[in-house]
């Protein structure tokens, strides 16, 4: 393996894990502040892809389409969550799971019922296509790169957001005491309808920066909303910081053991046998990492204050 | 009326219904009602399984399905291998499980609330993952059983024999079930669901006997599975993944959990629900995910609990 | 003299800034009743959960019975003869009384890894379960959900369950909390029926109970004991009075 192909796929898991960063800074928000486990999260991504496919085939533009379709997103969440997420906040996660769990179902199928079962497909924009030269002789897709600065850029925006605004005040006063939040006169369920429609427009962009490099299809909302699971588990349940650690982390251990765990096996073991193990023991690596974290650290790396 | 009278009556007449079920077939000529109550039974003895350390234990194990497939796959390997010995197959379904169980169990108990019920399921996406690996034996397309698990002159490939297999096996559960939970292993498991601090204050330390439960729960899912394989004659990774999980999670919801007979109640009524909606409509989810929705927000107790009118965590 | 049934050295335990047990030392000898005291937030419950087991102490040394339980879990040290009642109610409300304190004796009669017989049936634990509601004066509501027990009898409830354990050494976190003044002199009345047969530290708001109580008191302010003694020298101490009491405060009685 050489030096350039070793970049590249760090590349790769930097993008995955800015995907997985906007999808699990909205679920573990939410976890936080709302105490709701919310498994439809997943749904909101593939709402979000589905979204943009659409308004960018209405439109003619990409671009057009996934500034129509963050919006959008952000609408349907705030739907969701004034419609059927609401009463859930004072439930059990039990409760929590199974109706969040009642409307993957419901969305997966209006999908189908919409836009059918098979993946749907969306091209990247003329303007993304192409390479860039991250280094000389090393050329790196343009889309894939453009993913990566949005996503760095989100992050930073939303750090902003929550240490330098009023709102992010509430938020993280929120997260570790929600009786002095209502306590302090707050609307709290305008907070939280807020907080959760951002979480869902973040969902929205990871989704609708998905649909040139994933297929688009129902239940591609619960492919990655398992990996996000684990990002949160590793990075510590309600913390931003924890998010992003883990995100990157899952990001990396996924995608470059998909890509070396094989030849890597393959001068340990003999090469057949490397075929066999090397692509499973990849799908299951992440997993494997989630159980050694927590075996040493039952809350995660960065566990959030005033939790149990 | 007592808890164990009622539980007695219950199971009598329950069981007589259920083993009424083939000859009402056979007259009605439907042979396919006998197919579809031995897939309701198999779905009860995962569900009850799960009741153990869901309803009973307060675990909230969102990874249930791995059982069922560790169980499919300890009849369908062997088989594939030609050995087709069903006490071997399913012998080694109940070890292969428990002992996945353990580990998983050692994890994930150390941890609680929400992250139980995700690293339960991350598991058993590990382990779905791992069956599609597993190219020898039809990666994720999975493979055919050749033949029903041989038990000498028991013929499984009677439908009625199998099927009142599967009715003994899900009856004796039940009996089985009822004296543990009663029992003082039961008693403890109770205790440090419903108040942990003070379990641990009074001298117990829950970590062993929540493992042990799960270790059960996890055995007995892993001979549903191994039925299961041996109804379809074909398994999947699919066995595993995570939706089915959530429906045998939802089964025990339904149903009423924390009641011995509820998880069962939950698969028959589950599973007719999906035989008829599917009948309807191929987009027969997009009925059954606000029904389960409704059924969480409104009918917490479940319909055992309703039929019944008994507190829950009783009959 | 004869080692102490307790014997705190050193104990120190701190929550980010704020340092909840400083250097405490104490001794509580075999058959005493002693009380801590102390305004809100002196650090009592923190030492009280140290001392169960809940808590890690940074520092210091806990000795009960002759060992060293510091690094011991709260199950273990209840199988040692530690029992605790909570400061907040805490008792199993969706079992009988009766199953609450079978609960108790089956945790320390051992072999709870039994699978078919139902322990509601088992003689060995429901008898001792029974003496012991009927000491406490719950002997008619044994049957009755623990749940829908009065918050006073959830109480008694509470010290039966620690009673069942049979404790050398038992630690009441404020016994008498949200109680009526009539329910509450029960209790008192009824653990200065133990007093003697069974050692007791309790953490108390309530002064009357303490000095009806206690044999030995220790006066706690900011995670220090600030004094220690009968009821008479705590009562007379000037520093007591000046740093809980208040300066213009009547001396208790």
């Amino acid at each position: 393996m050489n030096a350039a192909l070793v970049l590249e796929q760090t590349l790769n898991g930097l993008q995955y894990g800015v995907m997985l960063f906007l999808m699990a800074a909205g679920l573990t928000l939410v976890f936080g502040i709302m105490n709701l486990v919310n498994l439809a999260h997943g749904s909101l991504y593939m709402v979000g892809a589905y979204l943009a496919t659409a308004f960018a085939r209405w439109s003619g533009s990409f671009v057009l389409g996934a500034v129509l379709a963050l919006p959008a997103t952000l609408l349907v969440g705030v739907a969701v969550e004034v419609i059927a997420l609401r009463t859930l906040y004072e439930r059990d996660h039990l409760d929590q799971v199974l109706a969040t769990f009642g409307l993957i179902l419901f969305f997966n199928e209006l999908i189908a019922i919409l836009w059918g079962r098979a993946a749907i497909y969306t091209s990247v924009p003329p303007f993304l296509g192409g390479h860039v030269r991250v280094l000389p002789g090393v050329p790196y897709p343009t889309y894939r790169a453009a993913i990566i600065v949005v996503g760095v850029a989100v992050a930073i925006l939303l750090w902003a957001l929550v240490t330098r605004t009023r709102l992010g005040m509430l938020i993280r006063a929120g997260a570790s005491n929600r009786t002095m939040v209502s306590a302090l006169g707050v609307n709290i369920r305008l907070l939280y309808t807020l907080v959760f429609g951002l979480g869902a427009a973040l969902a929205g962009l990871a989704g609708l920066m998905a649909g040139p490099i994933y297929s688009v299809q129902p239940g591609m909302g619960e492919e990655i909303l398992i990996q996000v699971f684990v990002v949160i588990v590793i990075g510590g349940i309600g913390s931003i910081r924890g998010a992003v650690v883990g995100a990157v982390v899952v990001g990396m251990v996924d995608t470059l053991g998909r890509a070396f765990l094989k030849p890597f096996l393959s001068t340990v073991v003999s090469a057949p046998a490397a075929d066999k193990a090397g692509p499973a023991l990849a799908s299951m690596l992440i997993y494997l990492l989630m159980a050694a974290v927590l075996f040493f650290r039952p809350e995660g790396l960065f566990p959030a204050r005033g939790r149990s | 009326m007592t808890t164990t009278s009622r539980r007695a009556i219950v199971l009598g007449v329950g069981g007589l219904a259920l083993a009424l079920v083939p000859p009402i077939a056979a007259a009605l000529n439907q042979p396919f009602y006998v197919d579809l109550f031995r897939r309701m039974m198999i779905f009860a003895i995962a569900a009850v399984s799960l009741d153990l350390i869901l309803g009973y234990g307060g675990m909230v194990s969102f990874g249930h399905a791995a059982y069922l497939g560790i169980g499919a796959y300890a009849v369908g390997i062997p088989a594939f291998h030609g050995v087709d010995n069903g006490f071997v197959q399913w012998g080694l379904a109940i070890l292969a499980s428990g002992l996945a169980a353990l580990v998983i169990g050692a994890i994930s108990i150390r941890t609680s609330g929400v992250y139980f019920i995700m690293i339960t399921l991350a598991f058993a996406q590990m382990l779905y993952y791992l069956g599609i690996g597993l190219e020898t034996y039809g990666g994720d397309n999975g493979m055919r059983l050749t033949r029903r698990s041989l038990f000498g002159p028991v013929d499984l490939t009677n439908p009625a024999v199998f099927y009142y297999v599967v009715l003994a096996i899900l009856l004796l559960f039940l009996v089985a079930g009822g004296r543990v939970v009663d029992s003082r292993f039961g008693m403890v498991i109770r205790a440090a669901r419903s108040n942990e601090p003070r379990a641990r204050a009074i001298g117990f330390s829950p970590f062993r006997y929540k493992l042990a439960a799960f270790v059960i729960a996890g055995s007995m899912g892993g001979l549903a599975g191994a039925l299961l394989a041996n109804q379809t004659e074909y398994l999947t990774p699919d066995f595993m993944h995570w939706t089915r999980s959530g429906e045998i999670m939802f089964m025990v919801i339904l149903g009423g959990m924390g009641t011995l007979f509820g998880p069962v109640v939950g698969a028959i009524v589950l599973l007719l629900l999906e035989d008829v909606l599917s009948a309807l409509t191929a987009h027969w989810q997009i009925v059954l995910g606000p029904i389960l929705i409704t059924v969480v927000l409104f009918a917490r107790r479940g319909l055992y609990g309703l039929l019944a009118g008994a507190p829950t965590r009783d009959g | 003299m004869a080692e102490p049934l307790l014997a705190i050295r050193g104990l120190r335990k701190r929550f980010g800034g704020l340092l909840a047990t400083d250097q405490v030392d104490l001794d509580v000898s075999e058959g005493e009743t002693y009380a801590v005291i102390g305004p809100n937030g002196a650090g009592k419950t923190t030492l009280i959960g140290q001392l169960a087991g809940d808590l890690r102490p940074d520092d210091g040394a806990i000795r009960f019975a002759g060992r060293d339980v510091t690094r011991l879990d709260a199950p273990l040290r209840s199988r040692l003869g530690l029992a605790r009642s909570f400061q907040i109610t805490s008792i199993f409300p969706d079992f009988s009384a009766l199953a609450n304190v079978a609960l108790a004796v089956q945790a320390h009669t051992g072999g709870s890894f039994r699978f078919w017989r139902p322990a509601a049936g088992e003689p060995s634990l429901t008898r001792p379960a029974r003496a012991v509601l009927e000491s406490v004066g719950l002997g008619g509501r044994a049957d009755v959900l623990a749940a829908n027990l009065a918050h006073g009898e959830q109480r008694q409830l509470e010290i039966a369950m620690a009673l069942a354990t049979k404790p050398r050494l038992l630690l009441l976190d404020e016994p008498v909390a949200g109680m009526g003044l009539e329910e509450s002199q029960r209790m008192v009345r009824f653990l200065g029926t133990l007093k003697g047969h069974v050692t007791i530290v309790l953490v108390e708001h309530d002064m009357d109970a303490v000095f009806t109580l206690a044999d030995r008191i220790s006066v706690m302010v900011y995670g220090r004991i600030i004094a220690t003694g009968t009821a008479e020298e705590v009562r007379g101490n000037e520093e007591v009075r000046r740093a809980y009491l208040g300066e213009d405060a009547p001396p208790p009685c």
